[in-house]
């Protein structure tokens, strides 16, 4: 039987039951990357989801060259996951209830917030409000995209007008934090949401703990930005295993109906 | 090769150069290659060191800029609103955990009309910056100034923001009091607001820190201030892993007003005295001042739901893509 050895607690796990645990570990509850795929998967019920937003694809705009080309990048990135961006969108069926479902996806450019995340978020904040559907959102990132320059900048103020005239439809909005969200998406879309619930110990934060740690010198608590510690501060809903989201999700949407 | 070129290139593509030049002259010690391709090879080496040397320059030029935008003797947002603003009442604390002074915010007169003023202050000398913690805000200051663009909304008085910030600050108690949705709410509400709202970048537009006070109808820059989405030294430490690509970053990231009024992120440059704004502070703020009142003459009659759908369609139209 193959093995995978959990990440935090370092145990053996058999790769079968890590699967059906939904990458979970069953020994400590920590919580596992799992890509946009995945994550639709275990969210959506099954063939229901109808992606959007498809053709859009990010460009180097600006030339944007580091150590390799912005270009250079996006071409690697797309091979390596086989995605063609760190968002996916659609509609889909939570338990029967439609919802415009995006799902992040950190695998990609660290899930980082460019012109097509935000022109994203944009469609499906329109075909929410279209259909007068529920908008869900799964969130993980590593902030805005540095390769874009101050346009990805601007996917902060982008996202969060679209989200606002969702809002002004009285339309429920429900975030998802997973691990990890931060910087410009956590600044933006990800805190404007009706109700934000958290993965168990999903970093959420403005400025990661690398950057803290540059500020003041020595290595911020352990629990900075934890989702529990977030919990605690009042900055979230709720804090639900990944095994009971779906549930979760289904049960809120009913609520919302009145 | 003449090695004293190299001198004039980035030092993070020297080893690049360096690599390729010592190639080419174990390819020359291989007999039976032909002369002609070492010339090609040489030529194209030669391009790229040029066009090396035009990068460093460049990105001299705007690291120059990003020194301007950062100097301290520049007129502070304090100093816009003295000189442009009568009768300014300062009003402070977000009525909910604290105040800021990082954030500058009140009510003052503008050619007989009562304007809101919101910026952020920086401080000079030593004391005033600890004071104003360096213009680096935290929750209660983004919660002030949505506190009195609320005031100024529901008593229909225009809003004028000063941004220069190196960005929000980085500290446990700001992440623990909310910082990120701070942030949000600030950008959410600047939306919603049914006044206009002029957005004017007098220093360092430091990303997410910044955007927190910018989404205006109009956003003007003064010539030598910057906007990014990041530091060029945070951008250096991340993608370069090296401090050396400071300068760099600060070129690639575009985050000149020229740059950004190219990218249609601003509307408007406002120039300033020659050689920069600490040259002849006392200019730059009548400068800024008749700026102020053309804006608001242009927006003044616009009704409200037409100034807040404005700034929703010019914000959302941001971005660039491809659709195949």
């Amino acid at each position: 039987m193959e093995k995978v050895k959990c990440e935090n607690c370092k145990k053996d796990i058999e790769n079968e039951i890590f699967i059906l645990n939904l990458w979970v570990c069953p020994y400590c509850n920590h919580h596992r990357y799992i890509d946009a795929r995945d994550r639709l998967q275990i969210t959506a019920d099954s063939n229901s989801f109808i992606e959007l937003g498809k053709n859009i694809n990010s460009f180097d705009f600006l030339n944007f060259y580091d150590v390799k080309s912005y270009g250079v990048r996006l071409k690697e990135t797309k091979l390596k996951t086989s995605l063609d961006e760190a968002i996916i969108i659609g509609q889909a069926q939570i338990e029967g209830d439609n919802v415009a479902l995006g799902i992040m996806d950190f695998g990609f450019m660290g899930g980082s917030m460019g012109s097509v995340v935000g022109e994203k978020i944009k469609i499906l904040s329109n075909h929410s409000i279209e259909k007068n559907i529920p908008l869900v959102i799964f969130c993980t990132s590593g902030g805005a995209r540095m390769q874009e320059g101050i346009i990805s900048l601007m996917q902060m103020a982008k996202t969060v007008s679209s989200i606002n005239r969702v809002k002004e439809m009285r339309i429920p909005y429900i975030t998802v934090i997973t691990n990890p969200t931060s910087g410009g998406v956590s600044a933006s879309f990800a805190t404007i949401a009706d109700i934000i619930i958290a993965e168990p110990g999903a970093l959420f934060c403005f400025a990661g703990p690398r950057v803290i740690k540059q500020t003041i010198k020595k290595n911020p608590p352990p629990d900075f930005g934890s989702a529990e510690r977030n919990m605690k501060n009042g900055q979230v809903d709720m804090i639900v295993n990944r095994s009971d989201l779906r549930d979760t999700l289904a049960n809120l949407l009913i609520l919302f109906k009145g | 090769m003449d090695l004293k070129k190299l001198e004039e290139i980035p030092k993070s593509y020297l080893k690049e150069i360096l690599g390729s030049l010592s190639k080419l002259e174990k390819l020359k010690k291989i007999p039976f290659f032909t002369g002609i391709h070492f010339k090609d090879a040489e030529r194209d080496l030669a391009r790229k060191i040029e066009s090396y040397k035009k990068v460093e320059r460049d990105a001299k030029r705007v690291w120059n800029i990003v020194e301007l935008s950062r100097n301290e003797n520049r007129p502070q947002c304090k100093d816009y609103i003295n000189g442009i603003f009568e009768d300014f009442v300062n009003l402070s604390g977000d009525r909910l955990t604290g105040e800021d002074k990082s954030i500058i915010a009140g009510l003052g007169k503008i050619n007989g009309k009562t304007v809101a003023a919101i910026g952020h202050n920086k401080g000079r000398d030593i004391k005033e910056r600890m004071e104003y913690n360096f213009g680096m805000s935290i929750p209660q200051g983004y919660r002030k100034s949505q506190r009195i663009m609320g005031l100024a909304d529901k008593f229909g008085f225009p809003i004028v923001t000063f941004i220069d910030t190196p960005g929000a600050y980085p500290a446990i108690e700001a992440e623990d009091d909310g910082q990120a949705s701070a942030i949000a709410k600030s950008i959410s509400l600047m939306f919603e607001v049914k006044v206009p709202i002029i957005v004017i970048l007098i220093g360092e537009g430091g990303s997410g820190g910044a955007l927190a006070l910018a989404i205006g109808n109009e956003v003007a820059m003064l010539e030598n201030s910057t906007y990014s989405v990041i530091s060029p030294e945070g951008c250096a430490a991340i993608l370069w892993k090296n401090p050396s690509g400071t300068k760099l970053a600060a070129r690639e990231l575009r985050l000149t007003s020229r740059d950004l009024l190219g990218l249609k992120v601003i509307d408007r440059i406002i120039h300033e005295p020659i050689g920069g704004a600490q040259n002849a502070p006392r200019r730059m703020v009548r400068i800024v001042k008749r700026y102020v009142t053309g804006a608001l003459e242009r927006y003044v009659s616009i009704p409200g739901e037409e100034l807040k759908s404005g700034r929703a369609r010019k914000f959302e139209s941001m971005g660039f893509f491809s659709t195949e």
